[in-house]
């Protein structure tokens, strides 16, 4: 088992989608909200994933396809 | 010794003991350092800041780490220059330029880099890592020579070789990473969860981020412990620009600023603004990476992650860590934010190198013409005095403008000479 900590970030077209929903439902892995801020024109949500890394890996790359931006909690940390 | 009591999560305030953490367990919000400033303030004076050495450890108690044994390249103390013929371009009678491009890796990163491996070894870590694309890389690959540890650097495989060279001399391994800029940062993030490895700007980074706060108290001490009305600042993460703010917060709170009375710090130490503490913080990104500046210009209190597409490589941060607590900064300091056309960075550049015999790199650029634009709207007044600070050397971004490169060719004879003399002074160039 894997867990890994992830930022999403949606842009207004995306904010009604319901992503974490269907990451939860459609990948064998269990969301965690930890932290969100979500307005009509664009919205974050950190949280937490616990499942196989493989499984982590094809949902989160299924979130990052449906238009969705992934990045880990700390932000960019390659620096200049 | 480092007067610190521990780590608090800036957004739900949970507390920790001083460890090698960056983000709460409960929220995932990032921590800072929290300080004993009551015993701070009964040690700490101008004279005892005087009499330390000439780098960033002379303010070793405002710092997180030990200065018995610090990891030290001579980090800081960089010149404070008043900037005369580029003044009287812009019109501004009153202006600095604070060159930390002369810093030993050359860039302000031996800083934040000195105070996370000082730290590092403290806490046992025999590796010191980063993800980088040039001064953060040259930086810990330094420090981790001087500390007698191993270094880790990570690159995107397509790096162009010049780039790391800088790194490479002092023998680090080098990882280059074959993926997406997106796969390499995400790669980096698991490894430091995974591997024991002090990453600087990653589980060191409450310690790495309090480095930049020196850049505030050089200032301040090399005016004569005042500060200015104004400053300009690069910005990538936008660490810095809050940890130069928090620096004179600090001071001013300390009773450290000529004419300025003490303050207690509060409950958050984090945010404390003290009154006369007016120093208006300017903040300058290119505008092929402006996530700040955008948001700040929108009214907007989120900060939009962007893809970089700037020849200011090192300020090119998509998704600024500290992006919505920079963007408090220019609010509450009553400051501004600007996004230079990328077409005006090298601008920027040679008007440095023209006027004040300093070669910057692009993000040097980036501030002077940050500058520039301030100086023109008349955001600075003609007598303000101006701090801007240029952060890292032109020698790492030569190709940025190779188009000086105009010779005079002529033959080994005088004819040939003043030929092409005459020829040149015709065309008045």
């Amino acid at each position: 088992m894997a867990r890994q900590r992830v930022r999403f970030t949606f842009s207004a077209d995306m904010v009604r989608e319901p992503i974490i929903y269907r990451l939860g439902h459609d990948f064998d892995v269990v969301t965690n909200i930890r932290r969100a801020d979500v307005r009509a024109d664009m919205g974050w949500v950190i949280l937490e994933l616990d499942g196989a890394d493989e499984e982590i890996q094809r949902g989160l790359t299924w979130v990052a396809k449906s238009g969705v931006r992934v990045d880990p909690i700390a932000g960019d940390v390659i620096e200049g | 010794m480092a007067f610190i009591k521990g780590l608090k999560c800036r957004e739900c305030g949970r507390e920790y003991p001083g460890g090698p953490l960056n983000v709460c367990d409960f929220c995932f919000g990032p921590l800072e350092i929290i300080y004993d400033y009551v015993t701070i303030s009964e040690v700490i004076s101008h004279k005892r800041i005087a009499e330390g050495p000439l780098s960033i450890w002379r303010y070793e108690d405002l710092l997180p780490a030990s200065a018995d044994d610090p990891v030290d390249i001579m980090s800081g103390y960089t010149p404070l220059m008043k900037a005369r013929n580029l003044g009287k371009r812009l019109g501004l009678n009153n202006l600095y330029i604070k060159n930390d491009s002369v810093n030993p890796s050359f860039s302000f990163k031996d800083r934040v880099v000195s105070v996370a491996a000082t730290k590092a070894v403290e806490f046992g870590y025999e590796t010191l890592a980063c993800a980088s694309t040039g001064n953060l890389a040259c930086s810990v690959a330094a420090h981790a020579a001087r500390a007698g540890v191993d270094a880790v650097v990570f690159i995107p495989a397509d790096l162009e070789r010049g780039k790391v060279i800088g790194a490479a001399v002092y023998n680090p391994t080098l990882v280059a990473v074959d993926g997406t800029y997106d796969e390499v940062n995400r790669l980096c993030s698991e490894i430091s969860d995974n591997y024991h490895w002090a990453f600087v700007n990653i589980n060191m980074r409450p310690y790495y981020a309090e480095g930049s706060k020196t850049l505030g108290y050089e200032v301040a001490e090399q005016l004569g412990w005042r500060i200015p009305d104004h400053v300009v600042v690069p910005s990538a993460s936008g660490a810095m620009f809050t940890k130069i703010w928090k620096g004179f917060n600090e001071l001013a709170c300390l009773g450290l600023l000529d004419g300025v009375d003490p303050m207690p710090f509060g409950a958050d130490q984090n945010t404390v603004h003290h009154p006369a503490v007016t120093t208006r913080m300017h903040m300058a990104q290119a505008a092929g990476c402006c996530p700040i500046v955008t948001a700040w210009e929108n009214q907007r209190n989120q900060i939009r992650p962007v893809r970089p597409d700037s020849i200011a490589k090192s300020l090119a941060i998509g998704n600024p860590a500290d992006g919505i607590y920079a963007l408090r900064v220019i609010r509450e300091s009553e400051g501004s934010g600007y996004a230079v056309p990328e077409n005006q960075v090298v601008e920027g550049i040679k008007l440095l190198a023209e006027t004040e015999g300093v070669f910057t790199e692009t993000a040097g650029g980036v501030t002077v013409s940050t500058l520039k634009y301030l100086a023109e709207t008349g955001a600075i007044g003609p007598d303000e005095l101006t701090v801007a600070y240029i952060t890292g050397n032109g020698l790492k971004t030569q190709e940025a403008v190779e188009e000086v490169v105009n010779p005079l060719v002529v033959k080994p004879m005088m004819g040939s000479f003043e030929a092409a003399l005459e020829s040149r002074v015709a065309a008045g160039v």
